[in-house]
């Protein structure tokens, strides 16, 4: 049995923390703490000691939080992750690049990154932020592997296109399947034959 | 074709290069479009450097240096391509240990840096908290070259420095302008020494890009140096003050009141509410006395101090510190339009007045350089 992660969320408007301290508890065993942000930041943070500090992007207080990474001990620098609904892009390239996490030490990465990953995921939910980003997204890879077992079809049956197409659509019909994943049943079994 | 260049800036006064060069058309002269990003805290400004969302950015001279010395996180190598602002910060206090302070040791002037420690000392024996926007400024830099450790500094947001002392959680604090005069306007503080009491010329905030940037793009790095740099002489000029307050109180701009503003512009402050106006000079320097100039003398300073702070190889620091301090690039990009000193580097604190050095072309004029001690820094020795 693991420990549960300590978040803590560093909001002033009691809605959005509400709404995030949802996501964070539905997302897996986690003890949510909020705190406005204020002038002594720095030093509560520390009492706390919590593995985790979700703040925006924007917020003035997150300077604060710069004092933090001159603790001597590594086990009083929490990581930092950003929720900023300002800035969506900037937020997910800080995340990916790393500069966010200040310094992971003594809590699995993986660990922190699959609750955040899920309660972020949640919390856009809730703002109807995610919806339309995800679902480009599922339909470029789903039009990505379409293509690829076109291209796989064509390759060995030496047909069309459209005759590819046509051979897949009438395939996920007649096994009451979606197109991608017979598409996707087709790559995969392509590159293994490979 | 006028290429776009992002640059980021925190709502202060001492970003007004910046916002003059893109309104007043320094920026268009050299054929550049700025396109100016408000961060709105320093990490922030700092992550937006990183990752490349911005090409350069306004930063607190000890940023660049503290990357360079490892502290504050890792990321990709920043450096300095010119300073843009010199002082610029003032000391406050609440209105209680104001009075304390008058209580103790009346008659300690705006400016009196020595006789307003004193004060401070004697009315709070057991130490103080104040607060800095950063931990990384010169504002921090200059509290502990002037107070010592007997106090603690706190980071807190510019703009919540005034409810932070009404809250108590600091009693001073050592902000940039439009922060200070904010909190005096708001009756939460008075202001009791301007930075520029602590150390005459300190380089507070500098035009920062990745390493590496300005050479891979040397046209458009020496366009910007000279588009801020006109800005800057723009600025210097009191004709100018009124203007350049109301564009800077523009909403995407600084958003406050331009009276606010110009008090800072005009080096005339008022130190507690329903006083009068106190005339400071040198408050904050844009141009003159070479004030753009990267002198490397300034990173080793900033260097050496912050190695004491956080306990790393003082000698070490300097050197890294200096590494990224382009003076060089300042001489290649700006020969034709300012006049260049011969040396870049010099002693700190040693300039009691004015005074004229060897210079590219012309004579070029230092102003005073003096920390409220009278000690003197030497660059190139080991203190």
């Amino acid at each position: 049995m693991t420990q549960p992660l300590r978040i803590l969320v560093i909001q002033h408007d009691p809605a959005r923390a509400d709404m995030l301290t949802d996501a964070l508890r539905q997302a897996g065993e986690t003890e949510v703490m909020i705190l406005p942000s204020d002038s002594r930041l720095a030093s509560r943070i520390k009492e706390l000691g919590p593995d985790l500090v979700l703040i925006d992007l924007a917020n003035p207080s997150r300077d604060a939080l710069e004092e933090l990474t001159l603790a001597s001990s590594p086990a009083d620098r929490p990581v930092a992750m950003f929720v900023d609904r300002s800035d969506p892009a900037l937020t997910r390239a800080a995340v990916e690049a790393g500069v966010s996490a200040y310094v992971v030490d003594g809590i699995r990465p993986d660990r922190i990154r699959a609750v955040l990953d899920a309660a972020l995921a949640r919390f856009h939910m809730f703002q109807k932020l995610r919806t339309e980003l995800d679902a480009t997204r599922a339909a470029l890879e789903q039009r990505k592997i379409i293509d690829r077992a076109k291209g796989v079809l064509m390759r060995a049956r030496g047909i069309s296109e459209d005759e590819a197409y046509a051979l897949m659509r009438r395939a996920a019909m007649e096994r009451g399947r979606k197109i991608a994943d017979v598409a996707a049943a087709i790559v995969t079994a392509s590159e293994l034959l490979q | 074709m006028t290429p776009a260049l992002e640059i980021g800036f925190m709502p202060l006064v001492d970003a007004a290069p910046l916002i003059i060069a893109r309104d007043m058309g320094f920026a268009a002269q050299e054929r550049l479009d700025l396109v100016l990003h408000r961060a709105g805290n320093w990490s922030m400004l700092r992550d937006l450097l990183d990752l490349g969302r911005v090409q350069a950015a306004h930063m607190l001279s000890p940023m660049p240096v503290a990357r360079s010395l490892g502290l504050g996180g890792a990321g990709p190598a920043v450096e300095t391509l010119m300073v843009l602002s010199m002082n610029g910060q003032v000391v406050g206090v609440s209105p209680d240990l104001a009075r304390d302070m008058r209580a103790v040791l009346p008659g300690a002037g705006f400016g009196d840096a020595g006789t307003t420690r004193q004060a401070l000392r004697a009315a709070r024996p057991d130490g103080l908290r104040l607060g800095v926007p950063f931990p990384f400024s010169m504002h921090a830099e200059l509290l502990d070259y002037w107070l010592g450790r007997q106090v603690t500094l706190a980071t807190v947001p510019p703009p919540d420095m005034a409810a932070a002392i009404g809250a108590g959680d600091i009693e001073a604090f050592c902000v940039g302008e439009p922060w200070g005069s904010q909190a005096v306007e708001l009756g939460e503080a008075e202001l009791i020494l301007p930075g520029a009491a602590i150390w005459s010329q300190a380089p507070e905030k500098v035009l920062a890009v990745r390493a590496g940037w300005a050479e891979e793009n040397a046209d458009l790095a020496g366009r910007l140096m000279r588009a801020v740099w006109r800005a800057g002489q723009w600025l210097s000029l009191p004709q100018n003050t009124d203007l350049a307050s109301e564009l800077l109180s523009a909403p995407d701009c600084l958003g406050v009141d331009p009276e606010i503003i110009d008090r800072a512009l005009t080096g005339q402050l008022l130190t507690r509410r329903g006083g009068e106006l106190i005339r400071s000079p040198a408050l904050l320097e844009f141009h003159h006395g070479a004030a753009n100039f990267p002198w490397r003398s300034q990173a080793a300073w900033i260097a050496g101090r912050m190695a004491r702070r956080f306990g790393l190889d003082r000698r070490r620091a300097a050197h890294a510190a200096q590494a990224i301090w382009r003076s060089d690039l300042y001489r290649q990009h700006l020969a034709d339009l300012a006049i260049l000193p011969a040396a870049s580097s010099k002693l700190e604190g040693a300039c009691p007045m004015p005074q004229a050095v060897g210079a590219t072309r012309a004579s070029l004029i230092l102003s005073e350089n003096r920390f409220f001690d009278g000690l003197i820094f030497d660059p190139s020795a080991d203190n």
